[in-house]
């Protein structure tokens, strides 16, 4: 038996065991695209690069970190300062973090400004706006975990947000914080979400909109003539591109991690006042900022639970964007849509700036 | 304003409310605002329910002046100044009276006030010394917490010098008038009015307050040692104590240190032109040597302090983790402080003690400072490697692309 024959048998043999040549035909048959907006697609797959390095970063930190109150803050400093590559992981992790975060923004607003919401994909959207509502959990859960003075007197401005929602707010909070205050039982909840809870519900629903994605194919916007458009092979032509991407952002991150080690701060004291000038991580920022703003109270409602309201009414207007969009009479819809993304790229850049500067 | 008159109208009590205080309302028509009258709705005896008639007698219910400030209805009038102090102890000085309002209130301040220059001078009718209403104001009278009394500690210092520091006023007793102005100088006025340190010293934490009297001699050391307990400790050990605490030695601590305007110590004041060694010390002897090799010690110390906290900031600001070792320069700062301590003991061989230890936390944390830059510097090497091996495959992918593609 030649070399060659062997190896087609012990193809074969895989094959009738696990199909995989049915996944190599799924990537034979994938095109992509290729017009003046092809560059957007690049950051599903920059947010996907990042999800990894998330969870290998993660993975690395967690064979030394401690989600105990007298231990955390120490474990983490040890990372830092005994354990080989230890500052590379943990500002890698960090600096991956929000870079995260901010590639898949830019992925969500890519997807409404060119209406690739629209009939079939409304599934697509839904999983994609829930996983970036993960992404910012894992954010927000993970700030806390080296237990220091900043993440400490954050989270307790973020969970006390969170109990002025109406009705469930104080046991939103009490759930969050595991107590009537941040404490102990906080960080053991926050480790929990941050590395059982949140990842479990992320695999999942990562699957599911990769594997809609996958059977959708990827939009083209509409508006292009035929004539215009050609298809690229993802693989290996699409993917070989994006694999530069992807050693592009490993090099922006290994850059920031070696020029910007992550800081570690002072330890969490519960008795010690507030640091001054206390804010939640950029991606909170706007909407902190806005609450800020807002009047104790508008006629007999409380300002804050009226910022609230208004986030909550825009999210719902937002998740729903596919079904509200598409309606006849769309061309006004349509401009609805692309004005609310603007408004909303708007608002949300202008009012981080404001939240830091002011 | 509603308080005001709500604390008014307690101080008649109850029973007494609708009848209207004589003294106050008289008082208030003949004085158009600028008499007590006006000022004593803040006075501290007001505030506790006390009336004027509490203290100056007669009857203050009655609207008839000749009723009102009548011998036999008890009224006292103006105390002569002589009387003054012990015009005040009919109350301060019973313990059962002063519990109902104060219970933690001294009640020995007219026997302090008697063993006092002030209050011998006014027992030998010089009616011109400090009695408590010159002090404590009158008919104004706050509570020493209260920050706009004048005794309060911030006010203390003022209070006193405004007698101490008129030339006129002193001329007579032949007692100089500077002590405020260096006082205003010291490292004691800079802890009190910069760092809003209330327990640091003003003129009564040494002289005291109701027996003031300027310390003798051979207690200036024990003075200071209220707070400086250890250096003070030290000093009584040294060979120092003997000598500047007998006649014309003079007095301990301010010898070197002076006493209204201390400035805060420095190892200049061992050795070179501003020593105060110097003072009885010629230079080249032994113990001006001695002098010399002590600031030696405590500058190197001070100066490898400085330099390991130095090269450590460079490496915190350069992202590097540096907490715990300058957790342990904190230390290293304490030793020099022991060191300064130590001095008073006049004995090197304990000097040196505390900077060897000093020197090794320098050392340690240096090394510190100095491997957390070449970390940074490792990283960056790192860095630049890695992105050219970055580049190098981004490249290597792109020959690929075009491979595949022609």
């Amino acid at each position: 038996m030649s070399a060659a024959e062997l190896k087609e048998k012990t193809l074969d043999w895989f094959d009738e065991r696990t199909g995989w040549r049915m996944v190599r035909d799924l990537l034979d048959h994938k095109v992509v695209p290729m017009h003046a907006g092809t560059a957007w697609y690049y950051f599903g797959g920059i947010t996907l690069f990042l999800i990894g390095v998330q969870l290998f970063t993660g993975v690395l930190l967690l064979l030394y970190y401690r989600p105990t109150v007298a231990e955390a803050f120490d474990s983490v400093r040890f990372i830092m300062t005994r354990v080989d590559f230890g500052w590379l992981i943990r500002s890698i992790h960090s600096w991956s973090a929000n870079l995260l975060i901010l590639s898949a923004f830019i992925h969500m607003f890519s997807v409404v400004f060119t209406h690739a919401y629209r009939r079939p994909r409304e599934l697509t959207w839904l999983s994609g706006i829930l996983l970036l509502g993960l992404m910012l959990c894992f954010g927000f859960s993970g700030y806390l975990l080296p237990w220091n003075q900043i993440s400490y007197f954050a989270t307790k401005v973020g969970t006390d947000v969170a109990g002025t929602t109406p009705f469930a707010g104080p046991a939103l909070a009490r759930l969050l914080r595991g107590g009537e205050d941040v404490g102990a039982g906080t960080l053991t909840r926050f480790f929990d979400f941050h590395v059982i809870l949140l990842p479990l519900i992320s695999f999942g629903l990562i699957g599911f909109h990769v594997a809609l994605v996958q059977k959708h194919g990827m939009s083209t916007p509409s508006g292009i003539p035929a004539s215009k458009l050609s298809h690229m092979k993802f693989f290996p032509n699409f993917f070989l591109r994006e694999l530069m991407v992807w050693y592009g952002v490993l090099a922006v991150l290994g850059t920031l991690a070696a020029i910007f080690p992550w800081e570690l701060g002072e330890k969490a004291d519960p008795f010690a006042s507030a640091p001054a000038g206390i804010r939640p991580e950029w991606y909170f920022l706007a909407e902190f900022y806005t609450l800020k703003l807002l009047p104790s109270h508008v006629w007999i409602v409380e300002g804050e639970l009226l910022g609230l309201f208004f986030f909550g009414a825009l999210a719902v207007v937002w998740v729903l964007l596919p079904f509200w969009e598409v309606k006849p009479g769309g061309e006004r819809r349509t401009r609805l849509a692309t004005g609310l993304g603007v408004f909303l790229v708007f608002y949300l850049f202008v009012f981080t700036i404001l939240g830091y500067v002011k | 304003m509603r308080a005001a008159t709500t604390l008014f109208l307690l101080s008649f009590g109850l029973g007494a409310a609708a009848v209207p205080d004589s003294c106050i309302s008289c008082h208030a028509a003949l004085e158009e605002g600028k008499g007590p009258a006006s000022t004593i709705k803040n006075d501290i005896h007001i505030v506790h329910g006390l009336s004027c008639a509490d203290c100056h007698g007669g009857d203050r219910t009655s609207q008839d002046p000749e009723v009102s400030m009548s011998k036999a209805k008890g009224f006292k009038g103006r105390p002569a100044r002589t009387d003054i102090p012990k015009f005040c102890a009919t109350c301060h000085s019973n313990p059962d009276y002063m519990r109902k309002f104060a219970p933690r209130e001294r009640v020995d301040q007219f026997e302090l006030y008697q063993t006092s220059i002030h209050g011998k001078r006014l027992a030998a009718g010089d009616v011109k010394v400090a009695t408590c209403i010159d002090c404590h104001s009158v008919h104004d009278i706050r509570a020493v917490k209260d920050s706009l009394s004048p005794v309060h500690p911030l006010h203390v210092a003022d209070t006193c010098g405004h007698c101490h520091s008129d030339k006129e006023r002193m001329a007579q007793y032949k007692i100089p008038t500077n002590q405020f102005a260096e006082y205003r100088t010291s490292v004691h006025w800079q802890a009190m009015t910069k760092r809003g340190d209330l327990s640091a010293p003003s003129c009564a934490s040494c002289h005291g307050n109701h027996g003031a009297k300027p310390p003798q001699v051979e207690s200036i050391s024990e003075v200071c040692g209220t707070c400086h307990v250890l250096f003070e400790q030290l000093y009584s050990r040294s060979v120092h104590k003997a000598i500047f605490s007998s006649a014309g030695g003079g007095g301990g601590c301010v010898v070197c240190h002076s006493n209204h305007g201390i400035q805060s110590p420095d190892t200049k004041m061992l050795t070179g032109s501003a020593s105060v060694c110097a003072g009885c010390h010629d230079a080249g002897t032994p113990p001006a040597s001695t002098a010399a090799q002590m600031a030696a010690w405590l500058n190197g110390l001070d100066a490898a302090l400085e330099n390991s906290d130095a090269v450590l900031k460079t490496a915190e600001k350069s992202g590097m983790e540096v907490s715990e070792a300058q957790v342990r320069l904190i230390e290293g700062r304490e030793n020099l402080v022991k060191s300064r301590l130590a001095l008073h003991s006049m004995q090197p061989d304990q000097v040196r003690i505390p900077v060897d230890a000093g020197m090794a936390i320098a050392r340690e944390t240096l090394y510190v400072g100095q491997n957390a830059l070449r970390e940074r510097d490792f990283r960056r090497y790192g860095l630049g490697v890695s992105v050219i091996l970055i580049s190098l495959a981004i490249l290597a992918i792109r020959l690929l692309i075009r491979r595949i593609e022609t």
